[in-house]
């Protein structure tokens, strides 16, 4: 069932690759929530009840929920067109995509642990480069935001595979994800979207030698 | 000590965060310095015994907090003139004060900490404290900055955790399962080499954001720049050196495995580019409080090459660390001076500085040949026995190269202080310039003669430290 979920989870960062619409980041971004609420059901069901219900109520409330509704509330309160403006042709960015996915299987082939669940390993890995990926790809400021967003989720898949055995380092884990997305985005609803009428890095190009 | 003095920090600085009365807030900031030295008086005479389960002060700790508690109080007081020469609004600076009380409180607890998440949290801690800072005159240039060092910052903070879940699943394959530092490096030799290379490489990579070394020094860059001069001259020194201590701890831990020649040369790498950059941006930067925070990337170059070079390079590198806060704080506080008389940061706005301001401009001078490492500064101390640890190690072409680039960034660093220094402005208004008095320059005099003094008459107990901080270390 893991292994069902977490495939899910890497199609849907294909997906987001070939996706051109602000609204479908933040749908799949809604829908990797649910599908890591799952894995770390499944995962996780033998810690204790509090630390469990403490994931759950993260990756449902704050991943799926909060999350994907603050994002199209900053985009509607901004008048953030809903074209992301990638820098690349969504063939060559989904080429990049697959590209990284084969690389970090490739990458947990050299594993020689029988400890670590390879497929956990893989799906943090591929999260994580393409979350890098669209930061670099892409225009808007918002769709930076989105990319570290893709990066978070990448890093929780990485914790549940250590997660069963020490909780504390998964509760760190989605503090981090709870305090820097709020960081980050409360940053950008209040100033940037005040300060600045457009809102892609070419707004922040004036620090400079 | 340490649960009294974190209760206390948050307690001062929420309270500084609330109360926007002037008089209240000032007390408050003596209050925190006062906290400060207790600690570090506290941590000298107990050292290596653990406090609060997670902090240990080892001479490592000992020694930056030191450092660290030194740099406080000029930080303090020049914010204090910051805020007297300029206007005051009680909301900003309470905030200002407040955030610089929660940074260094952070930056304490992260040296002292002995458990590898704990280090984590408070570096994190250090990354909102310090974009309150840069925040702080309000305007879309700082927006800018803070935006890019918080951005950049949380993706590396997330680096040096996804480090930390690698390290972990190492740990478990041994069958252990304690992250303090003392017990990863006495069960160093029963990792599987592939997941402590995985960790050190995304350790490494998300510490040098606060480091400020190729390759995330950019955000660094920026943040020391759009801080008011007294943040910045934390930023150049004490933050830089909690990402010092975030690899070298780490190092530490594979000094004892089979791939420490590999980590090495990684540092090898990354320390000869981070002086590459300084020395290319160096070369076209019109913005002196930018050349200062390039002149860091630069000798945060050189005490990782120290580092890796490992010999004699170890005890240069803690010292040239160590010495480099001292003359780099002094030169931002310096900066602000600098900024008050010619309200601008361009090299081409200022000049003829010894007419305005003659004891800033001595401290200028002596500090250029301070921080270039001329004798009789002490970095000429470290600077020499780092490059004679490359000698020894048999690094000759590196050692020609760095030599070359240092032997540019003079170059770059002389022409641009003595133009500020001696060449007459064109078309300043000379009716309007602020008079500072000299007493503002006595914090920056005291830290370079330290500098020279910590250099050439290094007391016993220094000495001792520095060696202890290096017991950790092969020889």
């Amino acid at each position: 069932m893991t292994n069902i979920l977490l495939i899910l989870f890497v199609i849907s960062l294909v997906h987001m690759g070939l996706s051109k619409r602000l609204n479908t980041y933040t749908a799949v971004l809604a829908f990797q929530g649910i599908l890591l609420f799952g894995v770390a059901f499944i995962e996780l069901i033998q810690i204790n009840v509090p630390n469990l219900l403490f994931v759950l109520l993260e990756t449902i409330g704050f991943k799926t929920i909060a999350i994907p509704w603050f994002l199209n509330y900053v985009i509607r309160r901004n008048k953030i067109t809903r074209e992301s403006e990638p820098f690349l042709p969504d063939f060559i960015s989904v080429v990049i995509v697959t590209t990284i996915i084969i690389g970090s299987f490739l990458l947990s082939n050299a594993i020689r642990d029988t400890h670590v669940r390879k497929i956990l390993f893989v799906a943090a890995l591929s999260a994580l480069f393409t979350g890098l990926y669209f930061i670099i790809s892409r225009k808007k400021i918002i769709t930076h935001v989105m990319g570290f967003l893709v990066i978070e989720n990448g890093v929780f898949v990485l914790s549940l595979a250590v997660g069963a055995e020490m909780p504390l380092l998964v509760n760190i884990g989605i503090l981090l994800d709870i305090f820097a997305s709020v960081f980050l985005l409360g940053v950008f609803v209040n100033k940037i979207g005040d300060v600045l009428q457009d809102q892609d890095v070419d707004q922040l190009r004036n620090l400079k030698d | 000590m340490m649960g009294i003095y974190l209760t206390g920090a948050i307690l001062i600085g929420s309270a500084l965060f609330l109360n926007r009365h002037r008089g209240w807030n000032y007390l408050l900031v003596t209050a925190f310095v006062l906290l400060q030295w207790a600690l570090t008086i506290h941590v000298w005479t107990h050292r290596d015994r653990t406090d609060l389960v997670y902090f240990t002060p080892d001479a490592l700790a000992v020694l930056f907090l030191t450092t660290l508690s030194v740099i406080s109080v000029p930080a303090f007081w020049h914010s204090y003139r910051y805020f007297a020469s300029d206007k005051e609004i009680p909301r900003e600076r309470s905030i200002y004060f407040a955030a610089m009380v929660v940074l260094l409180a952070a930056l304490s607890a992260a040296y002292l900490s002995n458990h590898i998440a704990i280090t984590w949290i408070f570096v994190e801690l250090t990354t909102l404290s310090a974009s309150a800072l840069i925040y702080h005159r309000r305007n879309v240039r700082t927006l800018e900055g803070t935006w890019k060092y918080v951005f950049v910052c949380s993706i590396s903070i997330t680096l040096v955790f996804i480090g930390i879940l690698l390290l972990t699943m190492g740990v478990q394959e041994a069958g252990f399962s304690d992250l303090s530092y003392t017990s990863l490096a006495a069960r160093a030799g029963l990792f599987n080499t592939f997941w402590l290379k995985l960790a050190f490489l995304f350790i490494f990579t998300g510490f040098t954001v606060k480091a400020g070394l190729v390759p995330m020094y950019t955000a660094g860059i920026d943040a020391k720049d759009k801080a008011p001069s007294p943040a910045g001259a934390l930023f150049s020194s004490v933050l830089i050196m909690v990402g010092f201590l975030g690899i070298f701890r780490v190092y530490a831990i594979i000094s004892h495995t089979e791939i420490f020649p590999w980590a090495g040369r990684i540092l090898f790498i990354s320390g000869f580019l981070s002086v590459f950059v300084a020395t290319v941006y160096m070369l076209r930067v019109k913005n002196f409080k930018r050349m200062f925070a390039y002149s860091s990337v630069e000798h945060i170059g050189l005490v990782t090459l120290g580092l890796a070079a490992g010999g004699v390079g170890y005890y240069a590198a803690i010292l040239h660390i160590v010495l480099h806060s001292f003359a780099k704080s002094a030169m931002f506080f310096q900066v602000g001076q600098v900024y008050r008389i010619y309200k601008s940061k361009s090299i081409y706005d200022a000049g003829d500085y010894f007419r305005f301001n003659p004891a800033g401009a001595m401290v200028l001078l002596a500090g250029f040949f301070v921080i270039t490492a001329m004798p009789p500064s002490g970095l000429f101390i470290s600077e020499f026995l780092l490059f004679s640890a490359l000698f020894a190690g048999g690094h000759f072409a590196l050692l020609a190269a760095v030599l070359l680039l240092l032997t540019v960034i003079i170059w770059c660093f002389g022409k641009n202080i003595f133009k500020i220094l001696f060449i007459k402005p064109v078309g300043f208004d000379e009716g309007s310039v602020e008079s500072i008095p000299p007493v503002e320059s006595l914090s920056q005099y005291v830290l370079l003669a330290g500098v020279v003094y910590l250099g050439f008459f290094p007391p016993g107990v220094f000495v001792n430290l520095i060696n202890h901080a290096i017991g950790l270390l092969p020889k």
